[in-house]
């Protein structure tokens, strides 16, 4: 063999020997939960024929349909509304100068690193009797949606920036000597060609939302009917571990299944928006 | 049309002259727009932030000022929650755990993702996407998902017992997340195939961005491998390298998920970090002030590890 061929064939070698790497223990909780508690699996458990009783026992006994309903209330809200108010802020920030932009954007751009853990205490506190308002938000959609929404916008605003800052000026120009308004060149000229930028924005910010978990733990462990899939899967697990392992690797399965059929249509999107978002810094 | 210009909006690594000159053309005033209509478009977006993310932040801090279990009065103690955090060897091995787990989660996903890097620049990819899906699956499961897989992964009847067992290393199988010694370094190695794709797919995706005429250059001059690795790839890849110690390194700090979901900080307390042992004092102890302490001191190490990494990578671009 040549060296240019064995360079190849190493180079696909490394290549596949992580790909396994990366799909062993995706494939292995799938592989359990396609038997049933009576097969009695241990090791490798690789399927001999397609059981899926697990999936129907995780689905009623975990409660998931309550579940999969939070968590996809929370997450298209604030997916929407943190869409909405980030192509704002990004409009603004990437076309318009104003008193204080300078200050405000850094501190916005914290909120990318933003421990968030760091914030849990005084929400929990603080959503059992807001201030000034006395609403009790603890246990409900808003303990979640408002938080995330809020964390979200930070990413946004950054992400929505960039965009604007590369569309050119002339564009701008030319709609305002038409006599366009600011919202009438945002709304007809720059949005139109925003939607990729918005659509990866969206998806990167609904996988998040989906798979939260220490807000869901603190802010409505104390309401089943408000519970998210991920938090719903860490009781379900605690609980039926032990008794069942093939319904915890169901549930696990189906917790993360909306979001890996999503990624394997638009996949270029994720990377796209993992990468670039990070790497813009 | 559209999507090649959401591409063009990617990071331009070409040094300090390009990111002015853009600024310099999207920065200008639209013509005939009042100054401050811009506030207008910010407010609704920094309202949320303010309220929700740095607010609860300030209030955290509040917190920390006091003793408070939550339900009756708050007294005052000024700085004694930070004392008693300096003197509690129960924090300081959750910062070192930390530590620990940075090993796991950063430093090693980046020297893996590095030596591939190397192995793989010497030939065009066939098929990267796919890799590149793949490779990249991890970053998107919930923490919650992971550690279901892991924890059936490392079970005592679990795939890496039967697996020793097979290559006649059975007297080495454990219940790896049970085990005193074994336990935070299985954490970790959950950590490490959660960020290894990431940096992967960041640096070879980077490599592709490197002229290939240094590369020919660096052949021409008769570098091996080593040395086209250090001249060239290395160099080349400076700012992919640091975005991904920030990440993961923050990632490493905030791997609360997945303890909670695995050992919850167990066996004795051996894999116990700081925003694990910062929950169980909020919600477990009622010891709200102290867990408040806590928090600052985890948000404070977090955004001073982003800062020096930042610097330090700025530094070293200068040279």
């Amino acid at each position: 063999m040549s060296t240019a061929r064995l360079d190849r064939f190493g180079t696909y070698l490394v290549l596949c020997t992580f790909t396994v790497i990366a799909l062993y223990p995706v494939l292995s909780i799938l592989f359990l939960a396609l038997h049933r508690k009576t097969d009695l699996v241990t090791g490798f458990a690789f399927p001999t024929r397609i059981d899926l009783s697990s999936f129907e026992a995780a689905w009623t006994e975990g409660r998931f349909s309550t579940g999969f309903k939070s968590s996809f209330i929370v997450a298209a809200v604030v997916t929407g509304a943190s869409a909405v108010l980030s192509i704002g802020t990004g409009y603004a920030f990437g076309t318009m100068r104003f008193t204080g932009d300078r200050i405000v954007f850094p501190i916005i751009l914290l909120g990318i690193i933003f421990p968030y853990e760091a914030t849990v205490i005084p929400l929990y506190y603080d959503f059992q009797d807001v201030p000034l308002l006395h609403w009790h938000l603890l246990n409900t959609y808003w303990a979640l949606i408002l938080p995330q929404i809020g964390q979200s916008v930070a990413f946004g605003t950054f992400w929505m920036r960039a965009f604007f800052r590369s569309t050119p000026r002339s564009l701008i120009e030319a709609a305002r000597i038409d006599g366009a308004t600011s919202f009438g060149v945002l709304w007809r000229v720059l949005l139109p060609q925003a939607m990729p930028a918005v659509l990866t924005m969206s998806l990167l910010v609904f996988t998040y939302t989906w798979n939260e978990f220490l807000l869901a733990l603190v802010l409505v462990s104390g309401s089943e009917s408000h519970q998210t899939a991920p938090l719903g899967l860490s009781f379900f697990a605690g609980a039926a571990r032990a008794g069942d392992p093939t319904k915890v690797a169901a549930a696990a399965v189906l917790v993360a299944l909306p979001i890996l059929v999503v990624y394997l249509f638009l996949q270029r999107h994720f990377v796209r928006g993992m990468l670039a978002g990070a790497l813009k810094e | 049309m559209a999507q090649e210009r959401a591409d063009t909006a990617r990071p331009d690594p070409s040094g300090p002259g390009a990111p002015r000159r853009r600024r310099r053309a999207g920065r200008g005033r639209a013509p005939g727009d009042p100054r401050n209509i811009g506030w207008l478009y910010v407010l609704p977006g920094l309202a949320f932030y303010v309220l929700f993310t740095l607010a609860p932040l300030l209030h955290t801090v509040y917190y920390s000022l006091y003793s408070w279990d939550g339900l009756t009065e708050k007294t005052w103690v000024g700085l004694a929650n930070y004392g008693e955090a300096l003197r509690d060897s129960v924090l300081r091995d959750a910062f070192v755990h930390s530590a620990i787990l940075i090993v796991y989660y950063a430093v090693l996903p980046v020297i893996i993702g590095l030596v591939l890097t190397a192995a793989l620049t010497r030939t065009a990819i066939r098929g990267f996407r796919f890799f590149r899906t793949t490779l990249f699956l991890p970053q998107l499961i919930a923490g919650v998902v992971i550690a279901q897989a892991w924890t059936w992964i490392y079970a005592s009847d679990g795939p890496l017992n039967r697996f020793l067992e097979l290559i006649g290393l059975g007297s080495l199988a454990r219940p790896w997340l049970g085990d005193f010694t074994w336990a935070l370094p299985s954490i970790g190695a959950i950590g490490s195939w959660v960020t290894f794709g990431l940096c992967m797919v960041l640096f070879i995706a980077g490599v592709q961005k490197i002229p290939t005429s240094l590369y020919d250059a660096a052949r021409v001059d008769g570098a091996g491998i080593v040395r086209e690795f250090f001249a060239v790839t290395l160099p080349g890849l400076h700012n992919e390298i640091l975005v991904a110690f920030v990440l993961t390194t923050i990632n490493a700090l905030r791997s609360f998920d997945i303890v909670y979901n695995t050992t919850a900080g167990g066996p004795g307390g051996e894999t116990l970090v700081p925003s694990m042992y910062m929950y169980q004092n909020a919600f477990l102890y009622n010891r709200v002030g102290y867990a408040a302490a806590i928090a600052t001191v985890l948000a404070v190490a977090i955004f001073a590890l982003a800062a020096i990494v930042l610097r330090v990578g700025d530094r070293g671009e200068r040279a």
